[in-house]
């Protein structure tokens, strides 16, 4: 006896058949992975992926190799929950990393110390105007206006000049490298103060992308934005006919993923006590990839923050397992292009199915 | 006068030397359901485009719910109560259907702008009752549209312009891609809807369906209203010369 509900107009369905969430395929596809590296582990190095093998430590699980998966990807990660909101309305982000760069370099440059080791900071760009130890709020609020700007002209460009994202955001990809370059003239800016470094500390950039994907999951799930989001990335003529505000709603999806990948560069800079003018090159496409990894659509309108925190950890486990096999770092960069590929083509192919099905 | 929903005068549209729509002077009552038939490029769909705002007339007037109208685009028709059920559904194909049904205008529970808090239950809660007031069956509320039949796409496009129009509902062509079964629902929603006295333009090709659903029906013919008859006047056969130009109902139509 099937389970069957009763709709509307006497009507049933098979509560069974129901569509099967696509976060649980990616959360198979994380566990399948991780038991693939676990066994070939035991086979061939006789040592585990995911438990405890050190007789002095008293922990079931390898608890230095989890936190080191979640650490290395909870930087991009944060700048993954905007780009997936992006992508959810049918858009795309090529700026996020090049905005970290920049972001870096101009709130870091607000964040740091008058003098190290009793001698003046050599590192400190403002030090002439008496721009040292300034509270910790400063180069904070700073850095998200460069986010907030920065989405601002993505948003701007795409709501109003209807040029594709695509463009949009590639501009702003070397438009803001540039300003990173720019800023400092190339050198790195180094010595925050200690507020300013207590931010990226420890497990706080854990702390804070796992907040933020809470966060953003429930606006996603029960905000009129969240709501507006799939409805422009599944049929923007109909948002439109709807009444939707189409131009507002982009730019503010923009502004938002500004604002996460100018957070992403606060983190990433604190926690590497400096900011240089090559930070988070290639993060846009990793922040894409992990989207894609976790079941968002390239066409828009299906996707979940829970699934990109997943194919975040996919990301996670792909670079330590690599690790933890001593394979090069070469091969890494192989498999992660197949697996983005894969990802997409897998999309594709379900949705295809879904249509004949239908 | 007062019952007049709808009232065009001398509607005229032109694109560019082509005569699409000439001098459609068409009146449509309270509770009233009326039919638009035509051959292709007779100017059925035009003078729907000229009345919904889509496009903007060439010269006449318009006159809704007793006032004297220029909309200047579909949104502000629908926002003074004419809804339209197009041939291409303005279905978000990823949503479900309480979301598609309130897409634009939520219910919700706290006002923060566009973080606003969205009242799911309320919105479900009013779904079901708009679905069982339109006589629209579908077995699964959550489920997306993507997942739905052509003929169940076009009953919740319907039930969502029935649930906020409305004052007046426009339906061009909404049994055109459905199956026999599909097509007696939709066919049996208007019929609720005529129960209910809202007033209705349909747009069809279909003979039976006409004959079975409305009241009158207006027949265009090469841009110009060729006739003008209430059901129990005339017949099939009648329809069909007016549409072919074997009878010109011209001088008939001037006289009256």
């Amino acid at each position: 006896m099937s389970q069957t509900s009763h709709g509307i107009g006497g009507l049933s369905y098979d509560a069974k058949k129901r569509p099967w969430p696509a976060e649980f395929n990616v959360l198979l596809a994380l566990v399948i992975l991780v038991g693939a590296f676990e066994l070939i582990g035991r086979v061939f190095l006789g040592d585990s992926f995911l438990f405890n093998t050190r007789e002095n430590v008293d922990a079931i699980f390898n608890e230095q190799r989890l936190q080191i998966i979640i650490l290395q990807v909870s930087i991009v990660g944060i700048i993954a929950i905007g780009v997936t909101q992006v992508i959810i309305c049918g858009g795309i982000d090529l700026s996020s990393g090049s905005i970290v760069g920049a972001t870096a370099m101009i709130a870091m440059s607000f964040a740091q110390v008058a003098t190290v080791n009793g001698n003046p900071n050599p590192k400190a760009m403002f030090i002439a105007y008496g721009w040292t130890d300034l509270p910790v709020i400063v180069p904070l609020l700073v850095a998200i206006g460069c986010g907030l700007i920065a989405g601002m002209i993505n948003g701007s460009l795409i709501a109003y000049t209807r040029i594709p994202p695509f463009i949009a955001t590639l501009g702003m990809m070397v438009t803001a490298r540039g300003i990173a370059k720019w800023w400092s003239k190339g050198q790195p800016i180094s010595f925050p103060t200690e507020s300013f470094a207590a931010i990226g500390k420890g497990l706080m950039p854990v702390i804070i992308f796992i907040s933020l994907a809470i966060l953003f999951q429930l606006i996603l799930s029960y905000t009129r934005y969240g709501k507006h989001c799939y409805a422009i990335g599944s049929n923007e003529d109909a948002a439109r006919m709807s009444g939707i505000k189409i131009a507002n709603h982009k730019v503010l999806v923009y502004v938002i993923a500004g604002i996460l990948a100018s957070i992403a560069a606060v983190v990433l800079s604190s926690k590497n006590l400096t900011a240089q003018a090559g930070m988070g090159v290639m993060y846009e496409l990793d922040a894409i990839a992990m989207a894609v990894i976790g079941g968002v659509s390239l066409s828009g309108g299906r996707g979940s923050i829970i699934g990109t925190v997943i194919g975040s950890l996919i990301f996670g486990v792909i670079i330590s397992g690599f690790t933890f096999l001593r394979l090069d770092a070469y091969y890494q960069e192989m498999v992660k292009g197949v697996i983005i590929v894969g990802a997409v083509v897998l999309d594709q192919w379900r949705q295809r199915r879904r249509a004949i099905g239908a | 006068m007062s019952d007049i929903v709808l009232k065009t005068e001398n509607l005229t549209k032109h694109y560019g030397g082509v005569h699409a729509l000439q001098e459609a002077n068409f009146e449509l009552r309270k509770g009233e359901h009326v039919a638009i038939m035509g051959d292709n490029g007779a100017g059925k769909s035009t003078f729907v485009r000229q009345i919904t705002g889509v496009e903007q007339r060439t010269d006449g007037k318009i006159w809704f719910d007793g006032k004297e109208v220029n909309f200047a685009g579909p949104i502000e028709a629908r926002e003074a109560g004419i809804e339209t059920v197009f041939q291409n559904l303005a279905l978000a194909d990823d949503l479900d259907v309480p979301s598609n049904l309130f897409l634009g205008r939520e219910k919700v529970l706290f006002n923060l702008g566009p973080f606003s808090i969205l009242d799911r239950k309320a919105m479900r809660k009013a779904t079901e009752a708009a679905l069982v007031r339109t006589a629209v069956k579908i077995p699964n509320l959550s489920s997306t549209i993507r997942h739905m039949s052509g003929g169940q796409r076009q009953c919740v496009a319907i039930a969502r312009t029935a649930t906020f129009a409305s004052k007046l509902i426009i339906m061009d062509e909404p049994t055109a891609a459905l199956g026999v079964q599909e097509t007696a629902q939709v066919e049996n929603i208007i019929r609720t809807l005529k129960a209910n006295g809202e007033p209705l333009i349909l747009i069809s090709h279909n003979m039976r369906q006409v004959f079975d659903l409305v009241d009158r029906i207006v027949v265009f013919r090469r841009g110009r209203i060729v006739a003008n008859l209430r059901k129990q006047d005339t017949d099939g056969n009648d329809i069909v010369a007016y549409i072919t130009g074997a009878k010109t109902g011209q001088a008939e139509l001037q006289a009256a």
